[in-house]
């Protein structure tokens, strides 16, 4: 186990030196890159925050959907098993069997679900409603 | 290509095409540059015996390599030029270059000065007073361009759905096409909204020249109002209410509230494409076109990101932008379940 700082407190240091040293003192493009890349870091910060809860949600939420299956012992093999449960259920999709009915109310449900989750992450402030 | 190197082969092409010499080529500068496209702002003076010197202010469009599936130098030349003969406020277009001139094709177009950043027009006080009047602007000036008479040239050139498809079955299959071969991961938002939009297909009605990329951000713009269409490179002969669709998708609204570029409502776009001679808008068909769009972009924005997956660049811009999907993902969901 390594010490202080942790990940999330260097990676917030190179967030704020970015911020507030390079992107007030450059202009053009290599401004917007500069905030780009202060942005990608806020991102970076906030999945290390969520990442272990919205997989678990993802995870329960599938096994809703397509049965239950044995939980992947590692984050690695969950993230792979994940996107295994992702593949199937993105076939079912088109193959019609989310087209109506109550397994495609919990599709669309489940949908939501993890995308909320995925959005507040890269871009919380994209969940404000749009306009009409 | 360098600057300098505008300066050094410009003026020649120039004497050859304008027919006037010397030209001197000044001020130099890159507006854009991407893969496939260069775009520069030069200023030309030419000095002919008979005729008044005078400054050209001029962007000079350098079709470095050519994107699958993309426009040629020449073929947008010609439809900036229809567009431009029609009436439809856009850079007039000056002279189209051989590969030869430039050591790529190119061509020249009048370089119309004002903003196009889609932020500014939402947020700066000097734009306050030409907002509520952009979405009726934006639909006049769509009604121009599908008024656009396609010429046996631009037919024998822009691509069309084929006989008895209508244009959004045709753009639905295309875009899947894309989407199937771009994506690296399941995106079950995306399966959802092909098959909404299956199940929902429109007719189209008669087809039009469509401009295909028709949105705040790729419009110049004033205090006064909209001053030129850009970026015809999409251009494609289709369902007019496409591009009716495209401009209310909600990436292009930059923040602001309402649907059309953050500052317009689409009852005004529709009242003024109308008033404008378009053709009756059945609100319905426009909502198929925005669901369309945003799964258009979204899928988009996958292919921007896969340079960077690929290991082509390793630039943060296109690293960043694949996490942009997501929020057509969400967005679709909120437009499919509003019915």
């Amino acid at each position: 186990m390594q010490d202080h700082p942790t990940v999330a407190q260097l990676l917030d240091a190179v967030r704020r030196y970015l911020e507030e040293e390079i992107v007030p003192n450059t202009d053009g493009r290599r401004q917007f890159l500069a905030r780009v890349s202060a942005n990608t870091l806020q991102i970076v910060l906030r999945e290390l925050e969520a990442e272990e809860e919205h997989l678990e949600r993802e995870w329960a939420g599938l096994e809703r959907l397509l049965g239950p299956m044995a939980r992947p012992a590692t984050r690695a093999e969950l993230r792979a098993a994940l996107r295994a449960r992702n593949e199937e259920l993105c076939r079912r999709i088109r193959a019609g069997e989310a087209d109506g009915g109550e397994w495609s109310r919990r599709v669309w449900e489940h949908v939501r679900t993890v995308v909320r989750d995925k959005i507040s992450v890269t871009n919380p402030g994209f969940l404000a409603p749009a306009s009409p | 290509m360098r600057a300098e190197e505008v300066e050094a082969r410009l003026p020649e092409a120039l004497a050859r095409v304008l027919g006037a010499s010397p030209v001197a080529v000044t001020n130099v500068r890159q507006m854009t540059g991407g893969a496939v496209h260069e775009t520069w702002a030069v200023d030309v003076t030419t000095q002919d015996v008979g005729r008044p010197a005078g400054a050209q202010r001029l962007v000079l469009r350098v079709f470095v390599a050519t994107a699958p599936g993309g426009m040629s130098a020449e073929h947008e030349f010609s439809v900036l030029r229809a567009a431009f003969d029609a009436g439809v406020p856009a850079p007039r277009p000056v002279a189209l270059l051989g590969s030869a001139d430039m050591g790529a094709p190119s061509f020249l177009m009048e370089r119309v000065d004002g903003e196009t950043i889609g932020r500014r027009l939402v947020k700066d006080a000097l734009y306050a007073a030409v907002r509520p009047r952009v979405a009726d602007q934006l639909g006049r000036i769509a009604a121009a361009i599908h008024g656009v008479p396609l010429s046996a040239e631009l037919r024998a050139f822009l691509s069309a759905p084929p006989e008895g498809a209508s244009g959004a079955e045709w753009e639905l299959r295309r875009i899947e096409g894309i989407y199937r071969d771009v994506t690296r991961d399941p995106h079950p938002a995306f399966e959802l909204a092909l098959r909404w939009l299956r199940e929902r297909l429109v007719p189209s009605g008669p087809h039009t020249l469509v401009h295909g990329d028709y949105r705040v951000g790729n419009v110049v713009y004033g205090p006064e109002g909209v001053r030129a269409v850009l970026d015809w490179e999409g251009a494609h002969i289709g369902d007019p209410m496409e591009d009716l669709g495209w401009v209310c998708v909600r990436s292009w609204r930059f923040g602001g509230g309402l649907p059309v570029g953050g500052v317009g409502k689409r009852e005004e776009l529709f009242a003024a494409y109308e008033a404008a001679g378009g053709a009756p808008v059945d609100p319905r068909r426009v909502r198929w076109w925005e669901v369309f769009g945003n799964l258009r972009w979204g899928i988009i924005t996958l292919g921007l990101a896969a340079p960077f997956l690929r290991g082509h660049t390793h630039d943060v811009e296109p690293a960043a932008i694949g996490r942009r999907a997501v929020e057509t993902e969400w967005e679709l969901l909120e437009l499919m379940e509003a019915g």
